[in-house]
């Protein structure tokens, strides 16, 4: 893929990684389950782009960094359309897919007020409630959440 | 060495639960032996319960173990605001195996995950109480003679009821039968009954305990129906008496059939079902000190 003719709205990327097809309102949960804001790359967002499949999407391109899968698996669980592209020298050199995550470590919030992960300074854990399912369990507290349902914290 | 906690039902396997029963058998035949001699059992009770506290520590007392702990977080330094993990990295200084319960869930699991010393769960709010599904087994097992092809009705508040969930789970290695006969409000979740169909167990789900559904069962898994979980109290009159069992029910059973109930029982088995044959539940409450012998010498590397 090669930049088109059409109007760019967030400057092209010459080394990088690009998360676009976000939904609108999921841009700021990407960004939190990234953690994207302890990072030193430089990041540009679009936000309320025009879209013809999302209506309005957004879109984030990352400078010089190169998500790995596992991270990119989180993604995933915020916006399962997303499409993650690595470039190099302004090419798309890898389109990665996003599979949900096996196990997610510290990002997602268990819903349930009497887990042990919500009255103890510590890191949340869940795993896939089997390969392929959009459910997850909590290893502490064992009450599954739905992919729709997640909070990230 | 890191000990083996029970956290979970689910962290035994099939060999582990026959291994761990065995020895139960072993303790029934002699409750008295000097295994833990030299040993400490901390018992630490962050949520008062009598009946586990004094089941855990007369089965650490009768194998010669000293036991230390707390029957009430009030008396511990959580009050005083600490946390979990410091007060077991704390009472894992002093103590060989703990033997933990708490309102949180996932409290026994953490634990399980800052220190080395094995951690008993005994009981994580309305999660896991892996020790009153050994009981259940050691139960169904010296009433039956046998593990395979029981057929079970679960009876009462199928949804909340954490031993029923958990007696799915360990019973799912020995081919069983079950009949779900709960109220719609309280049925049986669709996990367990997924559960049920990807391990090949045969289920129905009713409404009603009928002589019919007695008349098959081996063992009549009853539980307590509890008002709380009603937002209609009319519709938990009405539930309450749906599920009672009495000695009349009981004329037409299989001569091997006997009805469990994890205690405390509230109204759901009238007081004329203690004298017939068919009641089993007070000698199953005193299993559960063999039971826990058994996980505690197990968790210990001992059997």
């Amino acid at each position: 893929m090669t930049i088109d003719n059409k109007e760019l709205k967030v400057a092209a990327l010459k080394e990088g990684t690009v998360i676009d097809h976000i939904p609108s309102d999921k841009l700021f949960k990407v960004i939190a389950i990234l953690n994207l804001k302890n990072t030193h790359s430089q990041i540009t967002f679009g936000y309320n782009l025009d879209s013809a499949k999302l209506g309005k999407k957004a879109i984030i391109k990352i400078s010089e960094k190169f998500l790995e899968q596992t991270e990119v698996n989180k993604v995933a669980l915020i916006a399962p359309h997303a499409k993650i592209n690595i470039i190099r020298d302004y090419k798309v050199v890898e389109k990665m897919a996003l599979n949900y995550p096996q196990e997610v470590v510290g990002v997602v919030k268990c819903l349930n007020p009497k887990c042990i992960t919500n009255n103890e300074p510590m890191k949340t854990k869940f795993r896939q409630l089997h390969p392929s399912a959009e459910t997850y369990v909590c290893h502490y507290c064992e009450k599954t959440v739905d992919v729709e349902d997640i909070v990230v914290l | 060495m890191k000990g083996k906690s029970l956290v979970s039902i689910t962290d035994y396997s099939k060999d582990d639960i026959l291994r761990v029963l065995s020895a139960a058998k072993e303790f029934e035949k002699n409750p008295n032996q000097m295994i833990l001699h030299g040993k400490v059992v901390a018992t630490l009770f962050f949520e008062p319960s009598t009946r586990t506290r004094l089941s855990f520590e007369t089965a650490a007392n009768r194998l010669g173990a000293r036991v230390i702990g707390f029957s009430d977080a009030a008396t511990s330094s959580t009050s005083k605001g600490e946390t979990l993990k410091d007060t077991i990295k704390m009472v894992s200084n002093y103590a060989d195996v703990i033997v933990m319960r708490h309102h949180i869930e996932g409290a026994a699991r953490y634990a399980s995950e800052v220190t080395d010393v094995p951690i008993i769960n005994a009981g994580d709010g309305a999660n896991q109480h892996p020790t009153q599904t050994m009981l259940d087994l050691f139960t169904i097992q010296q009433t039956q003679g046998r593990l395979n092809d029981i057929n079970i009705t679960m009876v009462g508040d199928l949804k909340y009821g954490r031993t029923v969930h958990s007696l799915i789970m360990a019973m799912s290695h020995f081919s069983p039968t079950f009949n779900f006969v709960a109220p719609i409000e309280l049925a049986m979740p669709e996990k367990y009954k997924l559960f049920c169909k990807e391990n090949n167990i045969p289920f129905q789900d009713l409404k009603e305990l009928s002589q019919d559904v007695i008349g098959n069962t081996d063992i009549l898994y009853m539980t307590r129906v509890q008002k709380e979980r009603f937002s209609d109290l009319m519709e938990y009159e009405r539930v309450k008496n749906v599920y009672t069992l009495c000695a009349s029910m009981l004329e037409n059973t299989r001569p091997n059939m006997k009805v469990l109930h994890p205690l405390p029982r509230v109204g759901e088995i009238a007081n004329d079902v203690d004298d017939t044959p068919q009641a089993y539940y007070f000698q199953q409450a005193k299993n559960g000190m063999y039971a826990r012998q058994a996980v505690i010498c197990d968790a210990l590397g001992l059997i």
